[in-house]
């Protein structure tokens, strides 16, 4: 990662946002509540987000969290953090472990890149199974210099950089 | 559960003579011009709000727009399905009906790409075009062994692009850890497949019953021999059978139990409307009830994830 490390240009200003900045972190706890109210308001009628037994029947532990609700809320992470004038243009996310009641799920975000308005985020959840959700989400910001509340700036000396994640469609099971 | 469950996988090629069957619909429509159940619509709006704790200020107000993460939502069939005409085709229902029968009866998401290109407002009807991308050979997850199945979704208003949605299920077979006590449970024994009756086992799969006719002399066998033993010709041909037949002879089992049966059970001879007769189980009466001449159907019987068998229901149970 390469970035200036003297003063920000624009001391008097708010700050820009820079790949490496890292998102404030979200928790999601993960009730029955919110999986059956997200798949409802998804029109998700599947009966593995609402019935417990058929949930178990079908090899689950219990009911879980649909993908849409998963997509939703990985948008609404996005946008709560970047601010009201943000506007979603692409969301892919991968589901790995799933999100259960009782489970607290972390949302956590990383600028991969900066073009004009347009930010490209990285974004994880995790529980307590791992990682629920990996993902890409691209948004226009209303104006480069958007002021950020909840972004960090990226540590210019990391201690420790995370490794690179696994592709876990390539893991073995 | 632990980790990765679903997106942990690995590709078991082994006996997958499905896929090339399930490869046949990709490319195929999923759904033409079906419409959006609802037009977008500012209580659907809040309600998807109040459950992920959006408060965007775009999508509320008079000039809100939906989020655009609804964009699936717009294209469900919610609780009563599709309608009948609603513009889904039938080739997504063959596939999963395809999959279903081949025990791969489970179905979770695992992969949402959107791309949105135009907000939707209050009042926007949605049409929408899916195809079928493609479907995966047999891969076995924490889940279950299944296969994965991506399509791709246009989602229009007035005739205009508003978002591109792809997603990709695993239709899959549940892993028996669902049930611990039958992880270990006995199966019935397997059928020994080879090159002589493979073309049997591969229609059953598809919930044909196939007899072998010779084209030398047209006589029709069961089971499936490599040679005639009317005219010792090694040609042949198969005949679908009709599914009708009567009970020809049969025993009533008690003993010895074998683990994988609940003795007492019947062993029927059915003799097929064909002609030819083969062994199998009755369903639907208690075995005190099977008798000879009882007209029977053909269906297929289930036994466990890898093991699907033909077997005849008596007529009227």
């Amino acid at each position: 990662m390469t970035r200036p490390t003297g003063p920000d240009p624009t001391p008097a200003g708010p700050p820009r946002l820079r790949p490496g900045d890292t998102l404030a972190p979200l928790e999601v706890p993960v009730t029955r509540t919110l999986i059956v109210a997200g798949a409802v308001a998804s029109r998700d009628y599947q009966d593995v987000h609402h019935d417990a037994e058929l949930a178990r029947a079908k090899g689950s532990p219990d009911i879980f969290m649909n993908i849409l609700t998963t997509n939703g809320l990985v948008g609404r992470y996005v946008t709560d953090r970047l601010g009201p004038a943000a506007v979603l243009r692409k969301v892919a996310i991968r589901l790995g472990a799933p999100n259960h009641p009782g489970d607290t799920m972390v949302l956590t975000g990383t600028v991969e890149s900066v073009s004009g308005p347009t930010v490209e985020i990285r974004v994880t959840g995790t529980n307590r199974l791992g990682r629920h959700v990996t993902g890409t989400v691209v948004a226009d910001t209303a104006v480069a210099d958007t002021a950020v509340a909840d972004v960090a700036p990226a540590d210019p000396a990391p201690a420790e950089e995370a490794p690179a994640a696994p592709d876990p469609q390539e893991s073995p099971a | 559960m632990t980790g990765e469950a679903v997106n942990e996988q690995r590709t078991t090629s082994d006996g997958d003579d499905l896929h090339p069957r399930l490869r046949t619909f990709e490319g195929r429509a999923a759904a033409t011009a079906a419409h959006g159940k609802d037009p977008v619509n500012v209580p659907m709006i809040r309600h998807w709000c109040e459950a992920m704790g959006d408060t965007h200020p775009a999508y509320t107000g008079p000039d809100a727009v939906a989020p655009p993460t609804m964009l699936q939502a717009w294209t469900m069939g919610g609780l009563s399905g599709h309608d009948a005409g609603s513009g889904r085709s039938g080739a997504y229902d063959e596939l999963f009906a395809l999959l279903d029968g081949a025990g791969f009866t489970s179905v979770v998401a695992t992969d949402c790409e959107q791309e949105y290109l135009r907000p939707l407002r209050p009042g926007d009807e949605i049409t929408f075009d899916a195809v079928i991308e493609s479907v995966s050979p047999r891969k076995t997850t924490k889940l279950g062994t299944g296969h994965f199945v991506t399509t791709r979704m246009d989602v229009r208003t007035g005739g205009e692009l508003a978002g591109t949605h792809r997603f990709r299920i695993l239709k899959y077979a549940p892993a028996a850890r669902a049930k611990p006590p039958a992880a270990d449970a006995p199966r019935r024994p397997r059928p020994v497949i080879n090159r002589d009756n493979r073309p049997f086992w591969d229609a059953v799969a598809e919930h044909r019953l196939l007899i072998q006719r010779c084209t030398g002399c047209g006589t029709l066998r069961f089971p499936w021999l490599p040679g005639c033993n009317a005219c010792a010709s090694p040609g042949w041909d198969t005949v679908e059978a009709s599914g009708e037949g009567t009970v020809f002879s049969y025993v009533v089992m008690h003993h010895p139990p074998f683990p994988a049966f609940d003795p007492p059970y019947a062993v029927a001879l059915v003799e097929l409307a064909e002609g030819v007769r083969m062994i199998s189980n009755i369903t639907g009466v208690p075995y005190d009830k099977v008798h000879i001449g009882m007209p029977v159907r053909l269906e297929f019987l289930r036994a466990d994830a890898e093991l699907e068998l033909p077997v005849f229901r008596a007529e009227g149970a």
